[in-house]
């Protein structure tokens, strides 16, 4: 399941972020009647057809997982997280339909009719990603229902579909979509314009992408410290896991780095900011803060990889804030040719983009164990029996790579054409 | 059974007819570009493209509604059969995830010759595949025991992969406008529907001499009678293609596929899953269950205009030649 939450994260991000760059290039074309607006508008659609097949064939299989895998997870859980489910059912048809319309219409639909297909993509792309955040939000802090006698009784729906991280958990990861498709695109056409390419059309497609880029990057750091604000409230062993708060104390410092040292309850050689974590959690920098020594040692995570993930992910999102405003700064945000050393920055930008959204992925999910939904049931008594699992797994992991490395050798053949 | 269930149950129908007689129509696309022969294997190949090209993934959505529906409004069901179909259901997930991703491989590869052809076998292959696995599965679960390995589930594969393959040659009649293309995939609607008509004929013998709990239910008059109309619908179909009748051809394979489910229904009802959990035994809580329905409402109302839009603008007259 992780392996395959971890693929198909990557195609889901892009299906929410490449209609909005596709949107943008043709409606710029049809504004400027600029035929480089036009080539980059094609070239999108033709990654977007690769990476939609293949995000939509590995949404397939995550449905299907979840009976595969967790059976008893969706026994519990299946009619109280279904409501989400369900309309991201419906929204996933509108996006397939509209896809459908903006791949094949070129020539059947009129210019104007053609470019507002993309439009329902990109909106339905980016609410199925906030119904499926939200039965994600249920599962850190699950609500909606009542237990008796270790039965789930009188079920809300409407309730539980609205669990309360869900505002902050759908910001974030819809902003992590719109990071990583801006700069993950970006770095396609750096990489072209590193190795000579240096037309109008690379130069546009890096512009458009790096205003996507550029826009959603500061906004997700103001959405990560939401997130970050309601973990320390309401998953506090989350977050203690997350910034390695063994203690519970005042002036807790932030840790930033280090290698977690869990056994001892310690972390190694990391830069620690007195008061930081009180000011971050609450904004005052003598708060106390809830460490993991008040949760019982059979509720916790584990720390290191936690702390890692975490840290990886506020690196990688610091650097391509840098990286943003130095290419603001060199460009005012126009199409010009770019500084050498910026290049290569950009180039590097879609990995850091990469690491930043799964390692994003990694806290929350990581951050959550030993629960699948938090207080409610335990991942290993969620687990399916059946036999094959193994097998199961490595068929779909050789697959996987298969198909990664296919989409990877085509889109990157559409980036340097 | 409640009003409320019977609703959920109207919707997982339609749903399944919907997602067999179109998605079913995309994997039977799949057989036949694996299947091409003949000077015209290209030109049936490029047909095939186009015809599903825009529509498959809306298509294949409906697999994911049915599975939703499944897991929200009969929860203890699917972990049941999540569990029991392990195997098969891991293999159509092959299927579909191997047939989805190689179908635009192999159409975005262009200029690359030997990448376009392994994909373009892979996508054939994983379409022969996945109906297969399906067939499996329900076959499987039709035993009361999941027993998706006996002779029985195998027939129920092979009835599903030809019936797939009998939809798509008959949808594929409509959207050639070339004579010949029209007439190669005439020939082939007509051998797909005797190999369905003797497939059927089997898997009704195999029930007989090994399944005779499911025969019983079967034969039972509810059951029988919907049977009877889907071999009257293959039989009408058969007539149709021989007189050239290809819009009626179209409406009656439809409506074959969709009598056949209905006579699987018939057979199983009370029961969703036969011997283990009737439909009231699985089913969630009335606030789920009208949760669900509110959601399905509301999706329809965006839903069904806009799949009126997609066919309207790729299904009303034959491709033209590019």
């Amino acid at each position: 399941m992780g392996t395959s939450l971890a693929f198909h994260i990557v195609f889901a991000a892009l299906g929410v972020g490449l209609p909005v760059l596709a949107l943008v290039a043709e409606g710029l074309w049809l504004r400027t009647k600029d035929r480089t607006y036009y080539d980059l508008a094609r070239t999108w659609a033709k990654a977007m057809a690769i990476l939609f097949a293949v995000g939509a064939v590995s949404g397939t299989n995550l449905s299907f997982e979840l009976g595969l895998l967790w059976p008893q997870f969706m026994r519990y859980a299946g009619g109280i997280i279904g409501l989400p489910f369900s309309l991201e059912g419906f929204a996933f048809f509108i996006e397939a339909i509209f896809i459908g319309l903006y791949l094949y219409g070129w020539e059947r639909l009129s210019p104007v009719g053609h470019w507002l297909t993309i439009v329902p993509v990109a909106v339905s792309g980016a609410v199925s990603a906030a119904f499926v955040t939200c039965a994600n939000a249920w599962m850190n802090l699950p609500t909606g229902f009542s237990l008796a006698g270790g039965r789930i009784v009188d079920v809300h729906p409407f309730v539980a579909m609205f669990a309360p991280p869900w505002q902050t958990e759908v910001l974030h990861t819809t902003l992590a979509a719109y990071v990583f498709t801006g700069f993950g695109v970006a770095s396609v056409y750096a990489l072209a314009f590193l190795r000579g390419k240096r037309t109008a059309k690379v130069l546009a497609g890096l512009r458009i992408a790096m205003l996507l880029g550029a826009v959603a990057i500061p906004l997700q750091i103001v959405a990560g410290d939401l997130s970050a604000r309601f973990d320390a409230q309401r998953e506090p062993v989350k977050f203690a896991a997350m910034e390695a708060l063994f203690h519970t104390q005042a002036w807790a410092p932030l840790t930033v780095g280090g290698i977690v040292d869990a056994a001892h309850r310690r972390t190694l050689g990391a830069l620690e900011i007195p008061g930081g974590l009180s000011f971050l959690a609450s904004g005052n920098p003598q708060a106390t803060v809830r460490g993991l020594d008040a949760a019982a040692p059979d509720d916790l995570p584990p720390v290191a990889p936690v702390h890692l993930a975490f840290d990886l992910m506020v690196g990688s999102g610091t650097l391509l804030l840098l990286v943003a405003l130095w290419w603001f700064a060199a460009t005012r945000g126009r199409a010009r040719p770019i500084g050498k050393w910026l290049v290569v920055a950009l180039g590097c930008s879609g990995l850091l983009a990469l690491v930043a959204l799964e390692a994003g992925w990694v806290v929350t999910e990581m951050g959550r164990q030993p629960w699948i939904a938090r207080g409610l049931l335990r991942t290993t008594d969620a687990v399916t029996i059946a036999p094959g699992v193994g097998a199961a797994f490595a068929v779909f992991s050789c697959i996987y790579l298969l198909l990664g490395a296919t989409c990877w050798w085509l889109v990157a053949r559409l980036g340097s054409a | 059974m409640t009003p409320l269930v019977a609703c959920v149950l109207t919707v997982a129908l339609i749903a399944l007819c919907l997602y067999a007689v179109f998605g079913g129509a995309d994997f039977g696309g799949g057989v036949w570009d694996l299947l091409a022969t003949g000077r015209r294997a290209r030109a049936q190949r490029e047909a095939i493209t186009l015809a599903i090209g825009p529509v498959w993934e809306a298509n294949h959505v409906w697999l994911i509604f049915t599975i939703v529906l499944l897991f929200t409004c009969f929860p203890p069901a699917f972990a049941d059969l999540s569990i029991g179909l392990f195997v098969p259901l891991t293999i159509a997930l092959v299927g579909i995830v191997l047939r989805g991703a190689a179908f635009v491989f192999r159409n975005y590869a262009a200029g690359a010759q030997g990448i376009s052809l392994v994909w373009g076998a892979i996508f054939g292959g994983a379409s022969v595949l996945a109906p297969l696995a399906f067939g499996l599965c329900v076959g499987g679960m039709a035993t009361g025991r999941y027993a998706w390995s006996s002779p029985f589930a195998w027939c129920i594969a092979a009835f599903a992969l030809t019936l797939c393959a009998q939809v798509a040659a008959v949808f594929l009649t409509m959207e050639v406008a070339d004579a010949e293309l029209v007439g190669d995939f005439r020939r082939r609607a007509l051998l797909a529907t005797l190999a369905v008509a003797a497939v059927g004929a089997v898997a009704l013998i195999v029930a007989h001499a090994t399944e005779p709990a499911l025969f019983a239910r079967l034969a039972a008059p509810r059951a029988l009678v919907i049977v009877a109309v889907a071999m009257l619908l293959g039989a009408a179909l058969g007539a149709a293609l021989i007189g050239a009748r290809y819009a009626v051809a179209r409406i009656l394979v439809a409506g074959e596929v969709v009598a056949i489910l209905g006579a699987w229904f018939g057979a199983q009802t009370p029961y969703l899953i036969a011997d283990r959990f009737t439909y009231m035994q699985a089913a969630s809580g009335e606030r789920v269950l009208t949760a669900f329905l509110i959601a399905t409402g509301v999706g329809a109302i965006v839903l069904f205009p806009s799949l009126w839009l997609l066919f309207s603008v790729f299904k009303r007259a034959p491709a033209p030649k590019t």
